[in-house]
């Protein structure tokens, strides 16, 4: 062994394994990984910029491209921003609406993880069901928004349009359907010896760094560490319903699969509740004309849980018609650089396409 | 566990029995679904009810949305003519340009699939190119007047109660407060329409701006722009602006006329005006011009002439300033004061105002015309029409304009305990609001319909809360007089509205038999005025065209004679004050380039 010579590696920028455009630079000797680096910069937008040369409202358009798989924390993380620098409050109907987008866009960004999460490990079959199962969301979001991925639909001041007719028993049936699938898919992968081989041990997070790491999301709760910001620091209506947040010892790859199993099914769950429990009335507090809509001076934090984990939005007001500064702090940021860079050393070079997935690394959102 | 766990290797070949079965996306009907009812795909524009606002355009934060000319459609009041274009290679299809659009003429449609080789194919005019959209019933992402983001309620204008207000002259709008002006500046959407239809062009997007922005002292800044006397234009405008607002489209116009109000009434004194406006008042030129008459026309021309260091003097023959909106206009909707700034204000920059000096008797049209380099006319119309009834002559039978510079100049009039006011202008309006607030019992006899009223729908409303009667469809036919030529009443014949076979408006053609009498102790005639010429000699009549009572002038408002210009009600038929202050700004360009080359 001694004898192999380091080699470099470029794993990306296409799609190294997970969406989006990024490079990971990785040192090999023989098939183990000795050093690691994160090289972005190939989706570069400036997104943060963009949004200070636009109004108030023009912002939100952009906002979802922060993230294609579960672009909707993002909207409600700078509306939630907004309203608190403006005051503004959102009606009831409103905040429901928003909890169940936001369940929502967890659960079809569960169903892209288990085609990602299976696809690397060359398991196929299970990524043709579950992005196949992921349309019939889209087909609910297309029919609540008027968009299938990007959806542009939650502002500041509520969400744009009402439930459409029909859509809580569409809505409903869906679920039912997916309940049914998400067995299915178990059977095909926790329950699977590939899978299971692959994954445990495999892309350890030590629950004692996890913290000091900034680890978030389900990376931190597969370290056994309880934390998430709708039960930590619930926001909209997610302290009136019920749901557990899953923890896994291990840090590994295994234990994160763990966690997201359990949440998945979650997710139907506070849909259904939210169904159930959504009061009539307005659901969306008017905003002035969009033109002259200015918010008062002042700075605020808004943060949401997204399936990558924390989301938090930073906006600046200096009271004129545009943001002064929009700072984003996506889940990826520390999930996909600095905690992915460590965890990969010593790792086979197979396994660092399926480490980054079970990360939940999202590109766009570490380069703002 | 161990390599050999066969339950973990056997398990996933479970996934072997969906062999057999469709593929698992069939069994739900929606996969072969049209788009969803809300479905945001190409852009459809109702070419019909689009106003070319721009907003769209001006949301659009991929720039994605351009406002081009199209074939067959011209620009109008109310509508620049101009209808969007979409470059469906920027659009990410927000629908936000839906959102804005006041009208509501845009939105998106369920198509989505438009395939071309070409890029220049990729511009879309919505409406031309796919004019069937709304016929097929393609129409999903709409945005109704319920959802719009235009702000279509107008915030309510404080006002004294009808009961409160006969009791005297005192100003019946109270003006908005700060916060409701900024609420209200907030609801423009700055499409520029309303500049467009403003006879003086004023810069209104521009300072409705400023006050949203609380910024008050540049919004009198951009109104002394084009317009020096801004305090009575917000008071008592015609406000063609607010005709046109792309809000009152599908709700109530942003009102205009009160910001306007609201912004000079920031600068309550001249020394305040001063240092808001910064006058800059150029090195004298040495030039002279003479104007006749201080009515709105020459008090604009006066003021930015003397801006540019002219040697201005107005010569008017009343005691006072402002002309028909000093002596034409009740103080209820006007004060005195509020003239009295404006007008001391244009003094204090230096024009020259020479009070009680008839043009024609006080001093000699030859003498102003020799003595200065240019004259501008800006006369008005003073002198009222007659009814052409018998008995007009009686006592108790008084024209509008007449009643209305009595009572202004501060003397007074017995109108008796009940008046018949005659017409359906503001004039008559304001002749009849005057007249309850001495106690009258006040009619109304109007030919046509309320409907049809030329005057502003706000003094009819006023009017109406005061307890002022219209007696609609009422030809007037004679006075009634009794052995002392005193007006006892007036006898009038009801109409029914003719349609007119030429297409024209429906007429008023009287019943015969419906004679009715109405007994009063006043008749005030107010159905219309025109002008006085005779203060100008023969000699110059060769040059200055005279026509129907107008005076003729090219587009600078130039006469006959090259010297002499004229502007107001004398020049352009609309006949109100907006009008001749454009006329007056409009003067103060051609003279300056007939005199400095400029």
């Amino acid at each position: 062994m001694s004898r192999e010579k380091e080699t470099t590696l470029y794993i990306g920028p296409q799609h190294p394994g997970i969406t989006g455009n990024m490079m990971v630079k990785v040192k090999v000797k023989g098939d183990t990984v000795t050093k690691a680096s994160v090289e972005v910069g190939y989706l570069h937008r400036a997104f943060e910029k963009l949004i200070e040369r636009r109004n108030w409202l023009q912002s939100f358009t952009i906002l979802c491209r922060f993230c294609v798989p579960e672009p909707d924390p993002m909207e409600l993380t700078y509306a939630r921003a907004v309203e608190q620098l403006e005051g503004r409050i959102v009606p009831e109907r409103g905040q429901y609406i928003r909890t169940m987008v936001m369940e929502m866009a967890r659960l079809q960004s569960f169903m892209l993880w288990y085609a990602g999460q299976s696809g690397s490990a060359g398991l196929y079959t299970l990524g043709q069901w579950s992005v196949g199962d992921r349309d019939y969301i889209l087909n609910l979001f297309e029919d609540l928004t008027g968009g299938r991925v990007y959806h542009m639909y939650i502002w500041p001041g509520g969400v744009r349009r009402d439930l459409p007719k029909g859509f809580k028993d569409k809505a409903l049936r869906v679920m039912d359907y997916l309940e049914k699938r998400l067995d299915e898919y178990d059977k095909l992968l926790f329950d699977n010896t590939i899978f299971q081989k692959r994954a445990q041990g495999v892309g350890v997070i030590p629950k004692e760094k996890a913290i000091d790491w900034g680890v978030v999301g389900a990376p931190l709760r597969g370290c056994g560490i309880k934390h998430d910001v709708r039960i930590d620091e619930p926001y909209e209506v997610y302290d009136k319903l019920d749901f557990i947040v899953p923890t896994h010892e291990g840090g590994d790859v295994w234990s994160r699969a763990q966690v997201r199993r359990i949440e998945a099914r979650q997710s139907i769950s506070i849909i259904r509740q939210v169904l159930e429990k959504m009061p009539e009335g307005e659901y969306y507090n008017k905003i002035p004309n969009p033109m002259k809509w200015s918010i008062p001076a002042g700075q605020a934090w808004a943060k949401t849980e997204s399936v990558r984990g924390e989301v938090g939005f930073y906006v600046v007001s200096d009271g004129s018609e545009k943001p002064r500064r929009v700072h984003v702090k996506g889940a990826a940021y520390t999930n996909g650089v600095s905690v992915t860079e460590k965890i990969l050393v010593g790792q086979n070079i197979a396994d660092v396409s399926f480490i980054l997935n079970s990360m939940g690394v999202c590109p766009p959102e570490i380069e703002r | 566990m161990n390599f050999f766990d066969l339950k973990g290797l056997l398990q996933p070949l479970g996934a072997i029995k969906q062999l057999g079965k469709n593929p698992h996306t069939i069994p739900f009907d929606e996969l072969s679904k049209d788009a969803s009812d809300r479905y945001r795909g190409l852009h459809y524009n109702d070419l019909e009810e689009c106003i070319g606002c721009g907003n769209c355009s001006t949301i659009c934060q991929n720039a994605a949305i351009d406002m081009i000319n199209l074939d067959g459609i011209e620009g109008k009041d109310g509508d620049s003519g101009l209808r969007p274009r979409v470059d469906n290679g920027r659009c990410c299809w927000c629908a936000l340009c839906v959102d804005v659009c006041p009208t509501g003429s845009l939105n998106l449609t369920k198509d989505y699939i438009f395939v071309s080789e070409k890029s220049a194919d990729f511009y879309w005019i919505p409406g031309v190119d796919n004019p069937k959209a709304k016929e097929d019933d393609r129409l999903s992402f709409t945005s109704g007047a319920d959802i719009s983001l235009s702000d279509y309620t107008r915030v309510p204008m404080r006002e004294l109660e009808g009961g409160e207000r006969i009791k005297s002259f005192a100003e019946v709008v109270l003006g908005y407060n700060e916060e409701e002006a900024r609420k209200e500046a907030s609801r423009c959407i700055s499409c520029s329409l309303c500049t467009e239809v403003c006879p003086d062009h004023m810069h209104i997007p521009e300072y409705i701006n400023a006050i949203a922005k609380a910024d008050d002292e540049a919004a009198v800044r951009i109104i002394y722009d084009n317009n020096p006397l801004p305090e009575m234009c917000g008071k008592v405008c015609t406000r063609r602006c607010e005709d046109v607002c792309a809000i009152q489209v599908r709700g109530e116009a942003v009102a205009i006329r009160w910001l306007k109000r609201y912004a000079t009434e920031t600068a309550p004194t001249i020394e305040l005006m001063k240092e808001i406006i910064q006058p800059n008042v150029s090195e004298p030129n040495g030039k002279k011009v003479a104007i006749v008459g201080a009515g709105p026309s020459g008090l604009t021309a006066g003021y930015y002439l003397a801006l540019k260091g002219y040697d201005i003097t107005i010569y008017e023959a009343k005691a006072k300033a402002g002309g028909m909106v000093m002596y034409g206009i009740p103080k209820y909707r006007l004060p005195l004061e509020s003239l009295d700034k404006q007008i001391g204000f244009m003094e204090s920059i230096g024009v020259k105002i020479k009070y009680n000096t008839a043009v024609g008797k006080d001093i000699s049209f030859d003498e102003i015309y020799e003595n200065a380099d240019a004259v501008f006319l800006g006369v008005g119309f003073q002198k009222a029409w007659t009814l052409g009834l018998e008995n007009e002559d009686a006592q108790g039978s008084i024209a509008a304009v007449d009643y209305l510079d009595i009572i202004n100049r501060g003397d007074s009039y017995d109108v008796g305990k009940k008046v018949a006011v005659i017409g359906g202008g503001n004039v008559a309006i304001d002749g009849a609001r005057v007249s309850r607030r001495y106690g009258a019992e006040v009619t109304i006899l109007y030919r046509r319909r309320v409907s049809e009223m030329p005057a502003d729908w706000e003094e009819i409303e006023g009017a109406e809360d005061e307890g002022i009667h219209i007696e609609i469809q009422a030809i007037p036919t004679r006075i009634i007089v009794d052995s002392n030529n005193k007006v006892t009443g007036i006898e009038y014949l009801k109409a029914e509205m003719v349609a007119d076979d030429k297409g024209g408006r429906p007429r008023p053609v009287a019943i015969e038999g419906s004679e009715t009498i109405y007994e009063c102790d006043t008749v005030i005639g107010a159905i219309g005025q025109e002008a006085d010429y005779s203060f100008i000699p023969e000699k110059y009549l060769d040059k200055i065209e005279i026509n129907r009572g107008m005076l003729i002038t090219n587009e600078d408002k130039q006469t006959g004679d090259p010297k002499v210009f004229a502007g107001g009600d004398t020049v352009n038929k609309t006949a109100d004050a907006i009008s001749a202050i454009a006329d007056g700004f409009i003067a103060v360009k051609s003279i300056d380039k007939m005199l400095m080359g400029k």
